[in-house]
């Protein structure tokens, strides 16, 4: 049921994938000024890095997110 | 006739001045500005590029503390400071080479730390020392990125070197895929509570001074009466490994004008020691031993997040994430941050996470383990809850610097967090970045 639950989620994670490829539409460098706004950017923000080691801390869970996802500190 | 004169004699030394100068001599060392003619490029030096200080200052609060099996005070303040120093150089293919230096300071205080003495005298604070190293090489041309880099993480129960080596690509569809290989090869300090410790005590009880050698090899002297007492757990702390192996993948993808998102995954292995040997845990008859757990765990990661500008000042970021570990741990994560562009330059940003996860097989509260059972925590977190984190964000960023200075970016932030553990958190983070 585990190993079920498990090929699921990482099919979503494929189907997702080629979703988001599939529904893409041309875009010209002219029209990436929205896209370029430093508010799109898609990584994490500079000033949430100790938030996100905080999280890691004391929650059960790490990583996905450009963060820790486990050693380095006496934590997960 | 005089200013006809005077014209002459200027014009005759505008033609002096204009064969005086003399052709620059041949060496080897490469220019920093024009190139000498219009097909040769010239190496540009290291320089600085930007400049990164993030802070932040946490504090939390909640009753079930790790180091007292389960209940008693999670009290924690921690200051974390971090320097980022960016240098970039084109090399000699002009391929544009980044080097990052980076320092980190942590210092915190927690109230369940002095109780790693059964008598509660064990020291409450602790700081952390964390230099960085990495490079990388970007080639414009071929839209692909290989970097290395190196962590050292040292505080005084644990010692931590990390690397890590990446690669990325730009694909045809203005996509990027990333690949990234890290470990983290640490040792722990086996500082154990302090009724777990062997205590050795050799008495002088004849008439004269007496050389003694103790448990752990020490040579003591002692005169007669008198005594000395060791406790080996802190005559000599052994250190176990605990390595961790990490392969993380991601792929972004613009999908229109207005929207762009990124897949991530990270497939992690742990082994050696997984727990804190500091950690107590109540069995269900009263008895008090070591917390216990497994020396593997894998653990799987994945997220999602999407940008879309809404309208003209509105950009919305979600986040998901799904995780699943080897210890039973399954949880889910979602977040919503809505950055408002009050001006180009000036943002306010409210964000909202919402978590839940499972408990670790291993893990009950104080008093319901038994000595039966295989492995045993009462580390609340891995235990079942949901989590809220809210609160909002500041950003000002001038093209121009800010009051027309170096310093280009200022964001502040503050969130505050809640567990249905009853920990209580509440976080204040600053960036300034100059260029």
């Amino acid at each position: 049921m585990k190993q079920n639950t498990r090929t699921c989620q990482l099919f979503i994670a494929g189907l997702l994938t080629i979703v988001m490829i599939g529904a893409c539409t041309p875009v010209k460098e002219y029209q990436k000024n929205r896209l370029n706004d430093s508010e799109m950017s898609l990584s994490n923000r500079k000033v949430e890095k100790n938030e996100l080691n905080f999280q890691s801390y004391r929650e059960g869970s790490a990583g996905a997110n450009g963060g820790k996802t486990g050693g380095g500190c006496g934590c997960n | 006739m005089r200013r006809i004169c005077l014209t002459l004699v200027g014009i005759y030394l505008l033609f002096l001045h204009a064969f005086s100068q003399t052709s620059a001599p041949q060496t080897a060392a490469p220019q920093t500005t024009a190139p000498a003619n219009d097909t040769a490029y010239h190496s540009r030096k290291l320089k600085i590029d930007e400049v990164n200080l993030v802070s932040s200052y946490y504090w939390q609060n909640g009753d079930h503390s790790a180091i007292e099996g389960g209940i008693g005070s999670e009290k924690v303040t921690d200051l974390a400071n971090g320097l980022e120093l960016k240098l970039a150089a084109y090399d000699f293919k002009q391929r544009k080479n980044h080097l990052t230096l980076g320092f980190g300071l942590d210092h915190h205080t927690a109230a369940s730390q002095a109780w790693v003495s059964s008598t509660g005298a064990s020291k409450t604070g602790g700081t952390r020392l964390y230099p960085s190293i990495n490079w990388a090489r970007e080639n414009e041309t071929k839209g692909t990125t290989i970097g290395f880099g190196a962590i050292y993480s040292s505080e005084y129960n644990y010692h931590s070197l990390g690397l890590d080596a990446e690669f990325s690509a730009k694909t045809h569809h203005k996509g990027e895929f990333t690949a990234k290989l890290s470990t983290y090869l640490d040792q722990v300090k086996e500082i154990r509570p302090s009724e777990f410790n062997t205590v050795d005590t050799i008495t002088n009880t004849t008439g004269g001074t007496v050389t003694y050698t103790t448990a752990s090899g020490k040579t003591v002297t002692l005169n007669s009466g008198t005594s000395y007492t060791e406790e080996t757990g802190k005559a000599a702390i052994p250190g176990t490994p605990r390595d961790t192996y990490t392969a993380s993948f991601s792929f972004s993808q613009v999908i229109n004008t207005r929207l762009q998102g990124v897949v991530l995954l990270d497939l992690v292995t742990q082994n050696g020691y997984l727990g804190l040997p500091f950690h107590r845990v109540y069995f269900a008859d009263g008895k008090d031993t070591i917390e216990n757990l497994p020396s593997t765990r894998y653990k799987l990661p994945i997220g999602i997040r999407l940008n879309y500008f809404l309208g003209d000042n509105v950009v919305l970021r979600g986040y998901y994430r799904y995780y699943t570990d080897s210890w039973g741990i399954h949880s889910h994560t979602a977040s919503l941050e809505v950055p408002v562009k009050i001006t180009p330059f000036f943002s306010v940003t409210p964000f909202y996470r919402y978590y839940t996860q499972t408990a670790a097989r291993y893990f009950a509260p104080y008093e319901k383990h038994t000595e039966s059972d295989s492995y045993w925590t009462s580390n609340y977190a891995y235990a079942a809850f949901t989590s809220s984190f809210f609160g909002t964000g500041i950003r000002i960023a001038p093209p121009a610097g800010i009051f027309h200075s170096s310093l280009k970016t200022l964001e502040i932030r503050y969130g505050h967090y809640t567990q249905t553990t009853d920990l209580v958190s509440d976080v204040i983070s600053m960036n300034l970045t100059w260029k």
